[in-house]
């Protein structure tokens, strides 16, 4: 986290005495912290006290703190920064357990500050008492019980260093009430003792060299860029090494935005609903050059036929990732920034030394004419809907179209993320949040509300489907009361509708509890309004937002301008989509790549025979 | 699959046991063995961990307690260069007619005696495991009434020591 790790204002305080709690809300002032989202509740409540005074803190009060968690990872996200939220022991801390389990999967710096009962009734089953640290020790990068007040300033120093250096993610620090409640003293800076924690980030010249050797070797290299590439902020660094090189880059569902989806160079997402070209690149490819990213299941597919004839660079900041699924030929551990700008000194020197005649040094010639031939045979696109209604992707298509690359956009889990992914145009870093690692329904809402808390003169835009929103929309108080003027565009296909693909695709089309606008009698094939449960636009309405609805594909452009001109609240729009929509391309779970359909029942041709 | 030693440097603090046993169970690792213990240095806790893997496997384990932060150093002792010991207490059945034969067999394996009554003696013994359950064989016939064992802990031969540079870095950062 190269660009985001600069300290805050240097801070010079004490020794002052004062409170447990005041010393939390001091260090957090310290540490640069200017947004809290949470709940508070009895074992936090003498945090809350101080915090009503601080006038660098900006709490929000949220409705759930599972909203305030995915907040605080929106927030994270939008700004490069560490996404704070807050809460109470007991269950307080508990609801924060999904938005943690998502911001580890993802690697988004958050800290998270829980109320823990008094040191003295830790383990007696005392009211509002979960063991938070032994709860989330598997889902989050680190997390501090602290029972003394003279280490909270300590504490909190090292949690926000955890949280944002090396590879992010979140931190967790529980505070017993007597701690927040005793008189301490307050000093700052503090330095952190971490002898443990001494992450890598300058890369090995000799891996780079290597790397750089077998790049201008290669005749089918992609660069494989994932979300490691944004957390360093080496968006820059990349598009000059990709110009340099000449090859084709794909960036996976959490890289979106690292290069830009109009690139001449960039062939799409990879994956199990990644572009034809991408998924096949990979798959056909001579090097893999893999620059932070995990070679999750969801792009490698079934591992053991992933890219069968590829040699591997894997660059990442996290050494275990490192030959954790594939094997890599060069391992390169560092900063993805630091590591792209060696690469390109690296490049350049091949490059000057390959100025003969005939060396074929980075000739992807060949490579492509073959990328070109699949890319304009099989570019993604959709069906069109049944006359009169709308189509899913037409409509996120739309939106992405009207409202821009600058704005920045949300998705819950599902068909209409997969959709937004495809046929939103992202050009730049940040524009796109989503639950990537961890699928999380419901990150949208809550995620939007933490982006647009960060960035207020940005258009946020929530895509989300229309069992997402049940799972979180009650964070929309929260932004009417705040001033968060989110955008909520629902995908509304009345059903879960991810999984009726897979039902429809493997399970012959038996809708068991897919359908979500109907009793459990319908199938979901009555009409595709339904029964209005919930009335979307009624509910948004008492939450005090705008509210919205399209049905027509003739109003789609005035509704979608309509709601971009509403910024006195937030705006909800019910977009009444046709459920029969699924995502292509589509890899089936657990097969190889190599059987990527195109369309349902269209596998491409690669001209395999030949091969 | 083999067995490895892996000596591991952790800081002194409540639950650095919980986060490496939960480590092990969460990635489906099997611990064979594990011993915890103070070093020369108070802020220091030495762990000794037999695991049963491959040679990949080991490597991703390696890595994943090396992200702990608590865990301030991983060395893998190699077998042939370092020492190995456990110790065992174990409660056999000796009446007078067998006592004499037990403790000959106690001697054999430079063992201890550290409690009689009637009809059992109680042997501490100390090794390595293959000479912990060679002296186990030539009991057994008499009859074992009770059976505990500790973990190995294990060092490296020669003069180098593996906490040394870090004991310096846990004074930098104190």
């Amino acid at each position: 986290m190269t660009e985001q790790a600069a300290a805050p204002v240097p801070h010079h305080a004490g020794p002052e005495p004062m409170t447990g709690a005041q010393s939390l809300i001091r260090s957090l002032e310290a540490v640069g912290a200017d947004t809290v989202f949470g709940i508070p509740g009895g074992a936090i409540l003498p945090a809350y006290d101080p915090l009503m005074d601080s006038t660098r803190v900006r709490h929000i009060l949220v409705r759930h703190e599972q909203g305030a968690g995915h907040a605080a990872t929106g927030y994270a996200q939008a700004t490069g920064k560490v996404g704070v939220c807050m809460a109470t022991s007991g269950p307080g801390a508990t609801n924060l357990v999904t938005p943690l389990a998502d911001a580890y999967m993802d690697s988004v710096p958050v800290v998270a500050i829980t109320g823990q009962v008094s040191s003295k009734a830790i383990g007696t089953d005392a009211f509002q008492e979960a063991d938070i640290c032994g709860i989330t020790m598997p889902i989050t990068k680190h997390n501090f019980l602290v029972t003394d007040a003279d280490e909270i300033p300590r504490v909190i120093a090292e949690a926000f260093h955890i949280a944002s250096t090396g590879r992010p993610g979140p931190v967790l620090v529980d505070i017993a009430k007597d701690a927040l409640q005793a008189r301490t003293t307050f000093r700052w800076p503090v330095e952190p003792q971490l002898p443990g924690y001494r992450p890598v980030t300058k890369p090995h010249a000799k891996q780079i060299r290597e790397a750089a050797r077998l790049l201008a070797a290669s005749r089918r290299p992609v660069l494989y860029v994932g979300g490691g590439v944004l957390k360093a902020g080496a968006t820059a660094e990349l598009r000059i090494l990709a110009e340099l090189t000449g090859a084709p880059v794909v960036t996976t569902l959490m890289a979106l935005g690292a290069f830009p989806d109009s690139h001449d160079q960039h062939l799409g997402m990879p994956g199990m609903h990644g572009s034809v070209a991408a998924v096949t690149a990979l798959q056909k490819a001579d090097l893999l050059f893999a620059l932070g990213t995990r070679f999750d299941d969801r792009v490698t597919g079934k591992l053991d036929t992933f890219a069968p004839n590829a040699k591997v660079v894997h660059a990442d900041i996290d050494p275990a990732e490192i030959g954790k699924n594939r094997a890599a030929d060069v391992p390169i551990v560092g900063d993805a920034r630091e590591i792209i700008a060696d690469l390109i000194v690296a490049v350049q020197q091949e490059q000057a030394a390959g100025q003969t005649a005939g060396d074929r040094r980075f000739d992807y010639g060949q490579w492509w004419e073959q990328l070109n031939a699949w890319r304009k045979t099989y570019p993604v696109g959709y069906e069109a809907a049944p006359e009169g209604m709308l189509s899913p992707q037409q409509v996120i298509e739309r939106i992405g179209q009207k409202v821009g690359s600058d704005a920045i956009y949300a998705a819950g889990v599902g068909q209409h993320q997969m959709w937004a992914s495809q046929f939103i145009s992202f050009e730049k870093p940040a524009t796109w949040l989503n639950s990537g690692g961890a699928g999380t329904m419901g990150y949208a809402v809550p995620a939007a509300m933490g982006a647009k808390a960060g960035c207020p003169d940005t258009q946020v835009w929530a895509i989300d489907g229309d069992g997402c929103f049940q799972m979180t929309n009650q964070e929309l108080v929260t932004c009417a009361l705040n001033n968060i003027p989110i955008k909520v565009a629902i995908i509304n296909n009345g059903s879960l509708g991810m999984v009726r693909q897979w039902q429809t695709l493997f399970y012959n089309q038996r809708y068991s509890n897919t359908v979500l606008h109907d009793g459990p009698e319908n199938d979901g094939r009555g009409p595709a309004a339904g029964t209005r449960i919930p009335d979307f636009v009624k509910l948004s309405e008492a939450m005090g937002c705008h509210a919205l609805r399209c049905e027509r594909p003739e109003d789609l452009d005035a509704v979608i301008e309509k709601a971009m001109s509403l910024n006195d609240a937030p705006v909800v729009i019910d977009f009444i989509v046709h459920q029969d929509a699924m995502v292509w391309p589509m890899v089936p779970a657990g097969v190889s790549n190599d059987e990527i359909l195109a369309a349902r029942d269209v596998r491409p041709d690669f001209g395999d025979e030949n091969d | 699959m083999s067995k490895h030693t892996l000596s591991v440097l952790v800081e002194n603090k409540p639950g650095v046991l919980a986060r490496i046993a939960a480590l092990f169970s969460r990635r489906g690792f099997n611990i064979d063995s594990l011993a915890v213990g103070p070093t020369e240095h108070p802020d220091i806790s030495r762990m000794t961990i037999v695991v049963n893997v491959e040679d990949l496997p080991l490597e991703q384990v390696t890595k994943q307690l090396n992200k702990l932060v608590n865990v301030i150093k991983i060395v893998e002792l190699d077998p042939v260069a370092a020492v190995r010991r456990e110790l065992m207490l174990v409660k056999v059945r000796a009446d007078a007619e067998t006592r004499g034969q037990v403790t000959e067999i106690v001697q054999l394996f430079r063992a201890k005696t550290v409690d009689v009554s009637p009809d059992a003696v109680t042997i501490e013994a100390t090794g390595s495991s293959d000479k912990l359950e060679a002296m186990l064989k030539m009991l057994e016939p008499y009859g074992i009434k009770e059976l505990v064992q500790s973990g190995m802990v294990a060092i490296g031969r020669g003069a180098r020591s593996i906490t040394d540079r870090s004991l310096r870095a846990v004074e930098r950062s104190a």
